[in-house]
C-alpha cells in the first residue's frame, strides 16, 4: 500500500490529508475536515493540473516581453515541456489577450495564450 | 492647468476601480495621475494567474485582470496622464504633479482619492553585517526583472522571507530552469497564502525553513551562498544550528509597506499599525475630501477586495463632490481592534453616510486554531463566528447590518476581537 500526503489549499485551515493507494485505486482518503478536501486529493493523487503562466519574447513593440498562460490546466508531469517550448517562442506585436502564440504546446493539446495588449 | 473634480493619485488597480464607480456614480470630471509608463500598477509583474476569483468568478492573471479596468476606463473616456509624478498634496486639495510635457504643474480638485498602493520594506531589513555583494535582489525588483524585462538574475538561489512575492518568485525561477535551495523565514509561520505555498514550494520540493533567518553572506564581488541557522522564541540566531547554502542569488521578500509620504505631508492622519491613514466608513482620511484604498491604506493580499474597496471610495468622493459635507446628525462611531486583532478598516462609522452594509477588514497578529470572531456593539456581543482557522496572511472581514447599528440606540463604540470561547 502506497500512502501520499498533500497539504489542501481549500481553504488557509491547509489541512494535512492522506490518501491510501493501492494499484493506482484510492482506498482511503483521511485528514481533512470536509469534502473540498476530499475531492482536491483524489484528483492531486490520480490527475493533478496547473495553468502555467510564463513570458515570451516580443517584436515589433518598446515591450520586450509578452506574458502567456496555457488557456487551460496541463499535466503537471508536463510543466518543464512546456516551458521548454515557451523558452523558445515568439510574438510579433501587435499582439491581444486571447491571442494564441503556441498552438498545441508540447502535445497537451492546450495552446499558450497572451495575457496582455500590445500595440 | 485644467481643473478637476477627482483627482486620483496612482493607476493601479486601486485608482482605476475608483475612478470607474465615480464616473458611474455620474462625475464626470475625473482625472488619474500615474508615474509609470502605463496603467495598471503593480499587476503588470505579477503574470501568474489567481486573480480575481471573487470579482470575475474565473482565476486571471494580473496583466488580464488590470486590462479589465483599463478597458472600463478607457470606454467611458475617462482622463489619465502617465509618466506623471505627483509631488504634493495641499490641505485645499491643489495636487502638484511633475511630467516632460507639461513640467510641474498645479490641478484644484475638489476630492483627491489616494492609490499609490506599496512598496517592499529596504533592504536594511536584512540584519547583516558587512558586504553587500552583488546579487541581492528585494524579490519584486526580481519580479519586474524577470517578467517585464526578460532578465535572469541568477540561477541558484535563496529567498528570504516567506511573503506571497517570494513564494510566487521561488516557482517562477524554478520555471525557468533555476535551483531555488530553500525559503527561510524568522516568523514561526509564513506571511503568504497556503495557497502559494503548496503550489510554488511544496509543488517543487523547495523546502521552508520556519523561524530561520540568515545570518551571513558569502562573497565579495558576488554573492557566493549563504549561511542561515534556526532562531529562537526571539527571533534570536541558536548557536550550532548554522548550515550553508551555496547560492548565487539572494532575494528579499520582507514585505510591503503602504507608500505614504504624499499623504503624511498633507497632514492625513495615519495609523501607526498598518502605516495607512485612518478612515472612515466612506475610506475618507481625518481631511475631507481626500479617500484612500488599496495597498496605500492596508496591505491586501487579494485584489478582489482592493477593487472593492476603491470602488465604494470613487462613489463616496462623487458623493462629496455632488453634496459637500452636511454635518453629521450623530456623532461618529468608533470601530476598534482588540484581542488579537492587530487594526480596522475603517475606524470611524457615519451612519448617516453608511449604505446598508458595514463591511470591517482586519488582520490578526498571530495563528488562531479553533477560535471565534466577534464583535461587541457598546459591550453587547452580536457576532461570534467560529473560524478553523485564523492567521496574519489573510485578511479577515466581518460584515454588519446598518440595521443591527441603527437598532442600538446610543452606539459609541464597535469592536471587533478575536476570543478562544
Ligand atoms: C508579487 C505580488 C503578487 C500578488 N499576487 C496576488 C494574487 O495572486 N491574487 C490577488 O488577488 N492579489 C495578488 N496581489 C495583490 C494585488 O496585486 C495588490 O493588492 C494590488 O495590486 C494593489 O493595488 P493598488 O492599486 O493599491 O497598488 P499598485 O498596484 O501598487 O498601484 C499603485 C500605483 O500608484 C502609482 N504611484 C505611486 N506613487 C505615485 C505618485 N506619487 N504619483 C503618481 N503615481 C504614483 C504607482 O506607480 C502604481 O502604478 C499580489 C501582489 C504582489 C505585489
Ligand atoms: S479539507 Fe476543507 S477545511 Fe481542510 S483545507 Fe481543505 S477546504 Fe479547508
Amino acid at each position: 500500500m502506497e500512502k501520499r500526503e498533500l497539504t489542501c489549499i481549500g481553504c488557509p485551515m491547509g489541512c494535512l490529508v492522506t490518501v491510501e493507494m493501492e494499484n493506482g485505486e484510492i482506498l482511503n482518503v483521511t485528514g481533512n475536515t470536509c469534502k473540498i478536501g476530499d475531492t482536491y486529493a483524489r484528483k492531486e493523487v490520480t490527475n493533478p493540473t496547473r495553468i502555467v503562466t510564463s513570458t515570451v519574447m516580443i517584436e515589433g513593440s518598446d515591450f520586450t516581453r509578452l506574458p502567456v498562460k496555457t488557456a487551460s490546466d496541463i499535466p503537471k508531469s508536463s510543466i518543464f515541456a512546456v516551458m521548454e517550448v515557451i523558452n523558445h517562442a515568439h510574438a510579433k506585436a501587435p499582439v491581444k489577450i486571447g491571442d494564441v502564440v503556441i498552438k498545441d504546446v508540447a502535445g497537451t493539446g492546450v495552446d499558450v495564450v497572451a495575457t496582455r495588449n500590445i500595440a | 492647468m485644467k481643473s478637476y473634480d477627482i483627482v486620483i493619485v496612482g493607476g493601479g488597480p486601486a485608482g482605476l476601480a475608483a475612478a470607474v464607480a465615480a464616473k458611474k456614480a455620474g462625475n464626470d470630471s475625473i482625472l488619474i495621475l500615474e508615474r509609470d509608463h502605463e496603467l495598471g500598477g503593480i499587476l503588470n509583474q505579477c503574470i501568474h494567474n489567481g486573480f480575481g476569483l471573487h470579482t470575475f468568478k474565473e482565476e486571471l492573471t494580473g496583466p488580464e485582470y488590470a486590462s479589465r479596468f483599463i478597458d472600463q476606463v478607457k470606454e467611458l473616456q475617462i482622463d489619465y496622464k502617465l509618466n506623471t509624478m505627483v509631488m504634493d498634496i495641499a490641505a485645499d486639495k491643489t495636487v502638484t504633479a511633475m511630467n516632460r510635457e507639461d513640467g510641474m504643474f498645479q490641478i484644484p480638485a475638489k476630492a483627491v482619492i489616494l492609490a499609490m498602493g506599496c512598496r517592499e520594506r529596504p533592504r536594511g531589513a536584512l540584519n547583516i553585517p558587512g558586504y553587500r555583494p552583488a546579487g541581492i535582489y528585494s524579490a519584486g525588483t526580481a519580479q519586474r526583472l524577470v517578467n517585464i524585462e526578460g532578465f535572469m538574475p541568477g540561477k541558484e538561489i535563496v529567498i528570504l522571507g516567506s511573503g506571497d512575492i517570494g513564494l510566487i518568485m521561488a516557482r517562477r525561477m524554478t520555471f525557468e530552469g533555476a535551483k531555488v535551495q530553500c525559503v527561510a523565514e524568522l516568523m514561526p509561520y509564513s506571511g503568504g497564502l497556503k495557497r502559494n505555498i503548496v503550489q510554488c514550494l511544496d509543488d517543487y520540493g523547495i523546502p521552508l525553513l520556519l523561524s530561520h533567518t540568515v545570518v551571513d553572506i558569502k562573497g565579495k564581488e558576488r554573492v557566493e551562498g549563504v549561511t542561515i541557522a534556526e532562531v529562537d522564541e526571539r527571533s534570536k540566531p541558536v548557536p550550532g544550528t548554522e548550515k550553508f547554502y551555496s547560492c548565487d542569488t539572494l532575494m528579499l521578500s520582507t514585505g510591503l509597506i503602504p507608500e505614504n509620504e504624499l499623504s503624511r505631508s498633507a497632514g492625513v492622519d495615519m495609523n501607526p499599525v498598518t502605516n495607512g491613514p485612518f478612515v472612515n466608513e466612506s475610506f475618507e482620511t481625518s481631511i475631507e475630501g481626500v479617500f484612500a484604498c488599496g495597498n496605500v491604506l492596508h496591505v491586501h493580499d487579494l485584489v478582489d477586495y482592493v477593487s472593492e474597496e476603491a470602488a465604494k471610495a470613487g462613489e463616496h468622493a462623487a458623493a462629496y463632490v455632488k453634496a459637500g459635507r452636511e454635518a453629521a446628525s450623530a456623532e461618529e462611531i468608533r470601530v476598534k481592534a482588540t484581542g488579537g486583532a492587530r487594526y480596522t478598516v475603517p475606524t470611524t462609522v457615519s451612519l448617516d453616510r453608511l449604505g446598508d452594509l458595514l463591511t470591517v477588514r482586519f488582520r490578526v497578529g498571530a495563528v488562531y486554531k479553533d477560535a471565534f470572531v466577534s464583535v461587541y456593539l457598546d459591550g453587547e456581543r452580536v457576532t461570534h463566528q467560529k473560524k478553523r482557522i485564523i492567521a496574519p496572511g489573510e485578511m479577515e472581514q466581518v460584515i454588519l447590518k446598518k440595521e443591527q447599528l441603527t437598532a442600538h440606540t446610543g452606539l459609541k463604540e464597535i469592536t471587533v476581537t478575536v476570543e478562544t470561547e
